[in-house]
């Protein structure tokens, strides 16, 4: 009895001086000295990555509009926390651990490909107030990690339109934080670092197609099918609620996705303006087109379909916005208003209860714009495609890289995603039970209800 | 006495309200209420896909008449509530024992 006692008190004091170590020299990191890398600092540049990395931030609450109209009442706050939440912890993960694993110089690596940062940036250590020439060379190092921190945060939460109305908050909050160090940051690290290996052989990805897109829409498919339908799935219609929060949760992932597209040329030149006009325009045509779709199949134009289709608009043209001028953003919007709205109603033909279509519009849409980006990217609007240029400007290269991305891409996340679902499904369980699932998640999860009588 | 159960389009019911007050009509109850009858319900579309509604919304008048009254009112409700397409409604007719008027203790039609 004395020893444990004597234990849990050594204990105690033990995680206190494993806090004071940890913590405080993170804190005094703010105020020390931080690393020069050279650099000048351009003004015009910052202000448009603080703009940036502010719209990138909206598009998270915006996510949840737009699902959580999807959903019935009963379930409208266990969506909308699902994407809030993922603003708070994922950002605590991030400035901790995940930028350093996704950014820091590669610990694990091949000869000069890397596969995953080390530990080098814990806890912003080393991340400082200048320039870093490798990402950022007019701008903060600080400013690009929060820029960076927002589309860690959507990243996962656009995975939870596919359990929607039945996963586990508990489970929820775990798999969030694994997926993102597991499956996110190697992605961003392979894709965006100075020095991983799909940016090495020349692969190219904008603002996320595959790092953003293709992981959580992949992986939304796979959870899909892991956690099985909702209760009554298919013969019962799950209806939305408010067709109104989606539209309005579409319009302002519209307005966000400038600052995450454009805002991915980190500087505010022409880059940027190729990148904000792409998006715009990815954006319409997906719009149009799948309206067009629904009207000319289903003899009526629907809103759903359309403000769907812009998404999936924008979309398609992650990967390809630094890359492709005006028209080449309406064709990329256009083919994927046609193709995920096809891709939508393929998987509930195969009776698949991604409930929110986020494998339709995110795993379909990004892997048709890292395609894309083989076929379309020009060499005189980037010249990062310089030697490898899109197949309109007489180069076969570029598309192989990015089919080969796209491989890796599924595969990887695939794997990785499996695994970590299978051990939450064995230790806590994915799914809520059979009682919670009829009375509502957001009775059941979080003891609230959206909507008062 | 009677009570009519009139189950409209919802978007009739300022025209029937008005029709019955011309009468000298002096109250009623209205509910929202959802059902089907022959039509089924209708279709709606989502992401591509067909979903039939069966329930949809209507409005349900309750109105309690003097039985002299009932035809006359029978008829200005199906004339305002007709629009001669499907799912236009329908009136029940039920008989009432007695009607007694909370404030005042009245009972009868003297209450209506």
């Amino acid at each position: 009895m004395m020893n444990r006692t004597r234990l849990l008190a050594f204990g105690g004091a033990g995680l206190a001086r494993v806090a004071v170590i940890v913590i405080v020299p993170l804190m005094l990191g703010g105020c020390t000295a931080v690393p020069v890398h050279g650099g000048k600092i351009d003004t015009g540049d910052t202000a448009w990555m603080l703009m940036s990395t502010a719209l990138v931030m909206l598009m998270t609450p915006a996510l949840a509009l737009f699902y959580g109209g999807l959903v019935r009442q009963k379930n409208v706050l266990s969506v909308v926390m699902q994407s809030f939440i993922a603003l708070g912890v994922i950002t605590v993960v991030w400035f901790l651990l995940g930028y350093s694993l996704a950014f820091s110089p590669s610990l694990i690596k091949i000869g000069d490909y890397g596969f995953l940062g080390g530990l080098s940036w814990f806890g912003t250590r080393g991340v400082g107030m200048d320039p870093y020439p490798d990402f950022c060379p007019t701008v903060p190092h600080r400013l690009f990690m929060v820029y960076q921190c927002m589309f860690a945060v959507i990243t996962p939460a656009l995975i939870s339109g596919a359990f929607a109305e039945r996963m586990k908050f508990k489970t929820y909050l775990v798999f969030i934080v694994l997926w993102s160090l597991l499956v996110y940051t190697p992605m961003a690290h392979w894709v965006w670092s100075a020095n991983g290996w799909l940016k090495k052989i020349g692969a190219v990805d904008f603002a996320g197609g595959t790092v953003v897109h293709m992981t959580s829409g992949l992986t939304a498919l796979l959870v899909a099918v892991m956690i099985k339908p909702r209760l009554g799935f298919p013969r019962e219609a799950f209806l939305p609620h408010n067709l109104v929060f989606t539209v309005l949760g579409a319009s302002l992932l519209w307005f966000g996705w400038f600052g995450f597209n454009s805002g991915s040329a980190i500087a505010s030149g022409q880059l940027a303006v190729t990148a904000f006009i792409a998006t715009h325009n990815a954006a319409a045509a997906g719009a149009v087109a799948w309206m067009i779709s629904d009207w000319v199949l289903k003899e009526k134009p629907t809103i759903l379909g359309a403000a769907t289709g812009a998404v999936a608009g924008l979309v398609a043209v992650t990967p390809a916005s630094g890359f492709v001028g005006p028209i080449s953003g309406l064709v990329i919007g256009a083919a994927a208003g046609f193709l995920c709205s096809w891709a939508c109603t393929w998987r509930a033909r195969k009776g698949i209860d991604d409930a929110l279509d986020a494998f339709g519009v995110h795993g379909v849409g990004g892997t048709l714009g890292v395609l894309l980006t083989g076929v379309l990217a020009s060499p005189f609007l980037n010249a990062a495609v310089q030697s490898t240029p899109g197949i309109i400007h007489g180069g076969f290269k570029l598309l192989m890289l990015q089919t080969l991305a796209v491989v890796v891409t599924i595969v990887f996340t695939v794997v990785m995603s499996w695994i970590i679902l299978k051990i939450l499904d064995a230790t806590m369980g994915l799914r809520v039970d059979t009682g919670e699932e009829q009375m509502g998640l957001d009775l059941t999860q979080h003891g609230e209800s959206a909507y008062s009588s | 006495m009677k009570l009519l159960k009139c189950i409209i389009q919802p978007h009739k019911l300022e025209q029937v309200k008005d029709a019955l007050n011309n009468l000298g009509i002096k109250g009623m109850t209205v509910t929202e209420v959802k059902g089907y009858g022959r039509q089924r319900g209708h279709k709606e579309i989502y992401r591509g896909l067909e979903y039939n509604i069966f329930f949809l919304p209507k409005i349900q008048i309750d109105v309690v008449l003097e039985d002299k009254m009932v035809d006359e009112a029978v008829k200005a409700v199906v004339d305002n509530a007709r629009t001669g397409h499907i799912g236009d409604g329908k009136i029940f007719i039920l008989d009432i024992g007695n009607v007694i008027r909370i404030r005042t203790g009245e009972e009868g039609p003297d209450a209506l």
